[in-house]
């Protein structure tokens, strides 16, 4: 009982490292679509009669500059972040197509300094109903693993698993958008542990990134995971909404980043009254 | 010892200029740059006080055009509507300074100040911005700052949802504690009561209306309802789409154009939508940079490349807007509108 998008492709950014802008300049080999449906199987008992469902049934092509496609796109994002995010691989989506099995997709094979352009390809349900749970995604990437964070995150992991000197910060991006060289892989992971909560509550009416990094505190090393205690600040595109989340986080190169606990922490009211001063 | 203080003095200058456009500033700064942008250009450029805000802040547009004797056609560009896209008012400097900077010696720009005004608002929600700027836990404020009413506690209101377009019908919160509460009625906050009272006087002379956010990378079209058609939907997407083209020539940013029920999500009550519903035929939201990574809290080092795109992008409605209404040019000769620009140029 739900509706299914596919998107047939999503192009990626990864980016580690200095995560910079970088403009993408050409294009790759055209690449011969396989192997997945164009078509939406739809239930007879269709909940929802938005315009896209009914274009999708029609056209079997998903609009990519419609908002579902971005929708749909965060999510996969949020997603990828979870399986294959870290401190030094923070990915985010560039670009939507859609087509069907008779159309080629060109393809982005940039490799510049500090990031990585992949493929993916992926299916997306949002379940409907009470008791609202987390859209399920499958996704399967070309090229994101040519970037290759090892030595970077090994580093990473050695430097801060002694816990003679725990780290922490607050204000990630501050307010310039400005973050500190050294804070920038606590900002990325920040980010990738965000995703987990971001997917979760994802819905169709939903497009999540994150904000800030309000804060993060390193704790005790325990098991061989690095752990941090995060406070995280999500935008929510359709309400505009800021949601304060607080995380308890752990991450090692084998483990990958892992989610222990999260609570949601509800709006400040009463924060918001005039400060004293008036400029 | 004279010599080189005075020179060290110069660059100094000469770097707070050229570095002053890759920087955000506060609202002490704008009102003091808007005051410098008079000075510096006492033929050109005047301003108007139009408005107050809730906490009785001045709302100050910039006009700027060359002079002439009779009544000009305008295009209005706003910035800062809501108060966390620090982006926009970054933008409306930049654009100030780019017409200026250029204007002697661009012939088309020349062309544009001679037969048009252009009414520039930095930043529109001056108590929303000053608020955002207060400190690190108020960076990311989005609406004005008049109390709630009613028993409700929060503070503000989404202006872009405050305007008599469709108010309250959709996309709205009802809850003065949310970030898109639409107000008590319709034009409930004197910020949207003083752009509706602009636009309403010079409803016959602007052209073109521009309303300058972040983030998203969008260029929107009205309507935020999504039963409801611009009537020239076709050609305000055809001059959307070459305001994209014309960006992503400048860094190859992607810009999403369409309206907002199709590309972002449906809302009622904006300017833009206003705009367009009194007559004003081109109507746009554009949302700058950057697609989610940094959001509103954009980096000062992406300032200068999202304004020369922008630039390109208000460029490109601008001119479009200027020749349809001075040359007459029929839709179709739309295509062949940069070999126009061209000829005129060589003209020169």
């Amino acid at each position: 009982m739900g509706w299914t998008l596919f998107i047939l492709l999503v192009v990626l950014t990864v980016v580690h490292g200095n995560p910079t802008m970088t403009v993408r300049t050409g294009s790759g080999p055209t690449v011969g679509f396989d192997q997945h449906p164009n078509s939406v199987p739809l239930g007879e008992d269709i909940q929802t009669t938005t315009e896209v469902v009914e274009e999708v049934m029609t056209t079997g092509v998903l609009n990519p500059s419609h908002y579902p496609a971005r929708r749909a796109a965060t999510v996969v994002q949020h997603y990828l972040n979870t399986r294959y995010g870290s401190p030094y691989r923070w990915i985010f989506f560039s670009t939507v197509h859609s087509g069907s099995s008779e159309v080629g997709v060109e393809v982005e094979d940039q490799h510049t300094l500090g990031s990585v352009s992949g493929q993916c390809s992926a299916e997306l349900f949002f379940p409907e109903g009470e008791g609202q749970s987390a859209p399920q995604v499958q996704a399967s990437c070309e090229g994101l693993h040519q970037s290759n964070t090892t030595a970077q995150e090994e580093a990473f992991y050695q430097q801060h698993r002694a816990s003679n000197n725990l780290v922490s910060g607050n204000n990630i991006p501050d307010s310039y958008g400005h973050v500190e060289p050294s804070m920038k892989p606590f900002w990325q992971l920040g980010g990738v542990a965000s995703s987990f909560i971001m997917l979760r509550e994802s819905n169709e009416s939903t497009l999540y990134n994150m904000a800030q990094v309000a804060n993060f505190t390193q704790l005790e090393t325990e098991k061989d995971q690095l752990r941090f205690n995060y406070h995280v600040l999500l935008h929510e595109m359709i309400s505009q909404e800021i949601i304060h989340w607080k995380l308890l986080v752990t991450w090692s190169p084998e483990q990958g980043v892992q989610v222990l606990q999260t609570e949601l922490q509800p709006k400040c009211h009463h924060c918001e009254a005039p400060p004293n001063t008036t400029n | 010892m004279c010599v080189s203080m005075y020179s060290a003095v110069w660059s100094r200058e000469e770097t707070t200029e050229r570095n002053y456009y890759t920087r955000y500033h506060n609202m002490s700064e704008i009102t003091a740059w808007m005051e410098q942008m008079k000075r510096e250009n006492p033929d050109v450029v005047s301003s108007m006080v139009y408005g107050q805000t809730y906490e009785r802040r001045n709302i100050t547009l910039l006009k700027i055009g060359l002079s002439s004797t009779g009544r000009k056609k305008a295009i209005w560009m706003d910035c800062g509507i809501h108060a966390r896209e620090w982006i926009a008012p970054a933008f409306c400097q930049y654009f100030v300074r780019e017409i200026l900077r250029t204007y002697k010696t661009d012939t088309k720009v020349n062309e544009m100040m001679k037969n048009l005004d252009f009414y520039i608002t930095p930043v529109l929600n001056v108590d929303g911005y000053i608020y955002s700027w207060h400190n690190e836990s108020t960076r990311l404020w989005r609406k004005s700052r008049s109390p709630g009413t009613g028993g409700c506690t929060c503070y503000g209101t989404d202006l872009n949802r405050n305007f008599y377009a469709n108010w309250g019908m959709v996309g709205v919160s009802t809850d003065c504690c949310f970030e898109t509460y639409c107000g008590t009625k319709a034009l409930s906050e004197s910020e949207a009561w003083a752009v509706t009272d602009m636009l309403g006087k010079m409803r016959e002379d602007i052209l073109a209306f521009l309303t300058i956010h972040s983030y998203g990378q969008l260029i929107l079209v009205p309507y935020g309802h999504p039963n409801i058609s611009a009537p020239n939907y076709d050609e305000l997407m055809e001059v959307g789409l070459g305001a994209a083209k014309a960006i992503k020539a400048v860094h190859g940013m992607d810009y999403t154009v369409g309206t907002s029920p199709d590309v972002l999500y449906a809302n009622s009550g904006s300017s833009r939508d206003f705009a367009r519903l009194i007559g004003i035929p081109l109507s746009f939201t554009f949302e700058l940079r950057d697609k989610g990574e940094h959001g509103f809290e954009l980096p000062e080092d992406q300032i200068q490349p999202t304004c020369e795109e922008a630039y390109a992008g208000a460029q490109h409605i601008i001119t479009y807007t200027h020749d349809k209404a001075f040359y007459s040019y029929a839709a179709t000769v739309r295509a062949t509108l940069s070999t126009i620009i061209c000829l005129y140029k060589k003209v020169k």
